[in-house]
């Protein structure tokens, strides 16, 4: 064979293997900090990572505050206390076992692949199959990050941008989520792991959508995540997280914290699609997910954008939030959760108002069937300075069934005389004169419980790119099957 | 096509229907009169297969298929329309959305192909134009925000669509002006073949002049207490209901 085509070949082997850590291999290799969480544990992530010393320090300041720290019970979501000298902090990556063929996959698994639509080649990456389509992938993302490096677009992985651009890192990281801020985004800081960092520099347009799909080659992202994207002065960029097709990990808590930071005439859009594992129709297992989300307008005329469809998880915690510190600085927030069966989620977001002229807008769909319980939860505070600011906030509530439950937790506080603030909610439960009139046209009842919740959802989706969009339309269709009848 | 035998229907306990019998042959135009409260809403949502309506008694049978077994979407697989008095509002569906999944989930159930975007786009234009709705009809969400008579038209719209066996017309005259009834009407007219039959449950005699039926049927008491020609439409229209609503009158 080609040397060149064995070399890249080789190349991909290598970094295919560090992406899926899917394969479930529960063996301890010697690359693996043992169990429990103490300052050597701390120590070891960041000696692995060749970290500079500031980072350690920074890293060991969460960890002793962490210790300090108690549990946020504010949510409305019940689970057994959480053992965390019962985990793994540190495991390298590693080539597992890893399946020959789709064949060896689960069925089920393989089944909501093929609902999505995902193309076969998709299916096999996604699944972490030992193929050559791997290799079609990375050329892929190899193209992308040629085109990005024209731009100036910085897009890698968190601990690659730690040696490549430490003074932005210094500078950023923990500016809009401090390590004291709770005791999951604390965790997060003592032992993140992995995570993407993009920084866009002054007035560039960045010329596609970054996605993590197309950051494969990176090394995997773990269940402490930690993701920085830094627009400066008169860029745009658009960052899609996750992904429609179903995530297990065998880690329960995932506690990831993303930080975004958009300066002048600035603008960051930032769509999430989380399917992570749900638990059975018991509410037996699933993903814990604990996510600390947090944009910073900083900039004069800058925005953020948070875009997010919450299918997955046991638990969802989760607060994307803006802090429009910049004169008419704008903060957004869409958010569609599904909750079926035995799932939770507390979720909604935070603008805080410091700037004159500020706006928000928060549109939020709360879908919820089975035994499915959710809250909205979110603050609108408009600070003293913040003269001008304006909110509105939609908050809707479907209901399926007659176990689930919704609840909307609006907090709103205002300082400034000049404020407008606007809070609409409702709640409604599936129309049985929209379900017959769709039967009566043909349409099954579970597609029309689909229809008529995408429908319900529709200015939400109407936010996520169009690729993404579809795929996430289908997903809706999928979360809620099962919910009628 | 339609047999109906002495159909007993039942709302929380309470008799709506009681021994309503109806035999509607191929190509036939049936209509049923009646005063408010004799019924006439209850038969179309129990033909069309609705929860809530207890069928105590009776038999129901369309092309000789027991309608009363079937779910709501395989009666309309197997034919049935159901033209709507209140057509249902659904926020945020695009009306093209929804018509397309109908149109092939029936398509689907009847061994057809399902259309694609532009096959179906092609097809409802046509079928638009001849009852002047506009392309913007299309992306409007379905009902949400129509006028009484787009909404009647968007009614007709489907019922052309789904090319049905056999229609049903639940009181598609109220709320229309002489212009409206008179497109709705054309639409309906248009429809008529053979093979295809309609039963228009109407509280007034106008519509009957647009639609004209073969058989007229007065409802009333939970049954039919009288049926004729045309003409009894019009003799009703003259005399008014109170003559039947009398026991034993």
């Amino acid at each position: 064979m080609d040397s060149a085509v064995q070399a890249t070949r080789d190349a991909v082997e290598a970094l295919a293997g560090e992406k899926y850590k899917y394969g479930f291999v529960t063996d301890i290799e010697a690359d693996t900090a043992p169990k429990g969480l103490n300052e050597d544990i701390v120590r070891f992530i960041s000696a692995k990572k060749n970290e500079p010393e500031w980072l350690l320090d920074w890293r060991l300041k969460a960890f002793r505050h962490w210790l300090e720290m108690p549990e946020p019970q504010w949510a409305k979501v019940s689970f057994p206390p959480l053992d965390y000298q019962d985990a793994y902090y540190y495991s390298a990556p590693k080539v597992g076992k890893r399946p020959e063929s789709l064949d060896e996959i689960d069925p089920e698994l393989r089944k909501t692949y093929e609902k999505l639509g995902i193309p076969l080649k998709e299916q096999e990456i996604l699944a972490g199959v030992a193929v050559d389509a791997v290799f079609d992938s990375v050329s892929v993302a190899t193209t992308f990050k040629k085109k990005l490096e024209e731009y100036g677009v910085i897009f890698c992985s968190i601990s690659e941008a730690i040696q490549r651009c430490p003074e932005l890192i210094r500078k950023y990281l923990g500016s809009v989520v401090p390590y004291t801020d709770n005791k999951h985004a604390t965790l997060n800081s003592a032992v993140f792991t992995d995570g993407s960092f993009v920084y866009v520099p002054e007035g560039v347009r960045c010329p596609m959508e970054l996605s993590t799909y197309f950051r494969i080659n990176a090394a995997k992202t773990g269940q402490f995540e930690r993701t920085l994207i830094i627009a400066d002065r008169g860029s745009y960029v658009s960052y899609l997280e996750g992904c429609t097709a179903p995530m297990r990990d065998e880690n329960q808590l995932h506690a990831a914290v993303v930080e975004l930071v958009a300066l002048d005439d600035a603008e960051i859009k930032y769509s999430t699609v989380q399917n992570w594992y749900p638990g059975d129709e018991n509410g037996k297992g699933g993903i814990y997910n604990f996510v600390t989300k947090r944009g910073a307008c900083r900039g004069r005329n800058s925005k953020i954008s948070w875009t997010q469809v919450e299918t997955g998880s046991a638990i969802t915690w989760k607060y994307p939030s803006c802090i429009l510190q910049g004169d008419n600085s704008v903060g957004e927030f869409y958010s569609i959760a599904i909750t079926n069966n035995y799932q939770q989620a507390d979720t909604g977001t935070k603008m805080i108002h410091l700037g004159r002229n500020t706006r928000s807008r928060i549109i939020s769909k709360g879908i919820s069937a089975g035994h499915g319980a959710q809250t909205y939860r979110g603050l609108v505070r408009i600070a003293a300075k913040a003269a001008g600011a304006r909110n509105h906030t939609q908050c809707d509530s479907l209901l399926i069934g007659d176990r689930s439950a919704a609840h909307t937790v609006p907090y709103i506080e205002t300082r400034n005389r000049t404020a407008m603030v606007e809070h609409e909610a409702t709640t409604s439960k599936i129309n049985d004169d929209q379900l017959f009139y769709c039967r009566q046209r043909g349409i099954a009842e579970e597609e029309a419980v689909a229809l008529i919740v995408n429908g319900f959802c529709r200015e939400v989706l109407q936010q996520l790119p169009m690729e993404f969009a579809v795929e996430a339309q289908k997903l809706v269709a999928i979360s809620l099957e099962g919910s009628v009848g | 096509m339609l047999t109906i035998e002495n159909l007993h229907v039942a709302v929380d306990g309470r008799s709506i229907l009681s021994g309503f019998d109806l035999d509607v042959g191929p190509g036939e135009v049936h209509a049923i009169m009646g005063p408010n409260g004799s019924g006439k809403s209850t038969l179309s949502y129990v033909l069309a297969g609705r929860d809530g309506y207890d069928v105590t008694a009776g038999r129901v049978q369309l092309d000789g298929q027991d309608l009363l077994a079937m779910a709501p979407e395989e009666r309309a697989a197997a034919g049935l329309f159901l033209a709507f008095q209140y057509p249902v509002e659904i926020p945020g569906v695009a009306n093209a959305t929804f018509l397309r999944q109908s149109l092939n989930a029936v398509r689907k159930a009847r061994g057809l192909d399902e259309l694609d975007a532009m096959q179906f786009l092609k097809s409802a234009r046509a079928r638009m134009k001849l009852l002047g709705m506009t392309d913007e009809m299309l992306k409007r969400s379905v009902n949400t925000g129509f006028s009484g008579g787009e909404k009647k038209r968007n009614e007709v719209l489907q019922m052309t669509l789904l090319e049905p066996r056999l229609a049903i017309l639940d009181e598609t005259d109220s709320g229309l002006d002489v212009d409206a009834l008179r497109i709705v009407a054309d639409g309906v007219n248009g429809l008529r073949a053979p093979d295809r039959s309609f039963v228009v449950i109407t509280h007034y005699q106008r519509l009957l002049d647009y639609i004209v039926p073969d058989r007229v049927h007065i409802l009333a008491r939970g049954r039919i207490v009288r049926s004729g020609g045309e003409d009894l439409a019009r003799e009703v229209e003259r005399t008014g209901y109170a003559d039947y609503l009398a026991p034993a009158a």
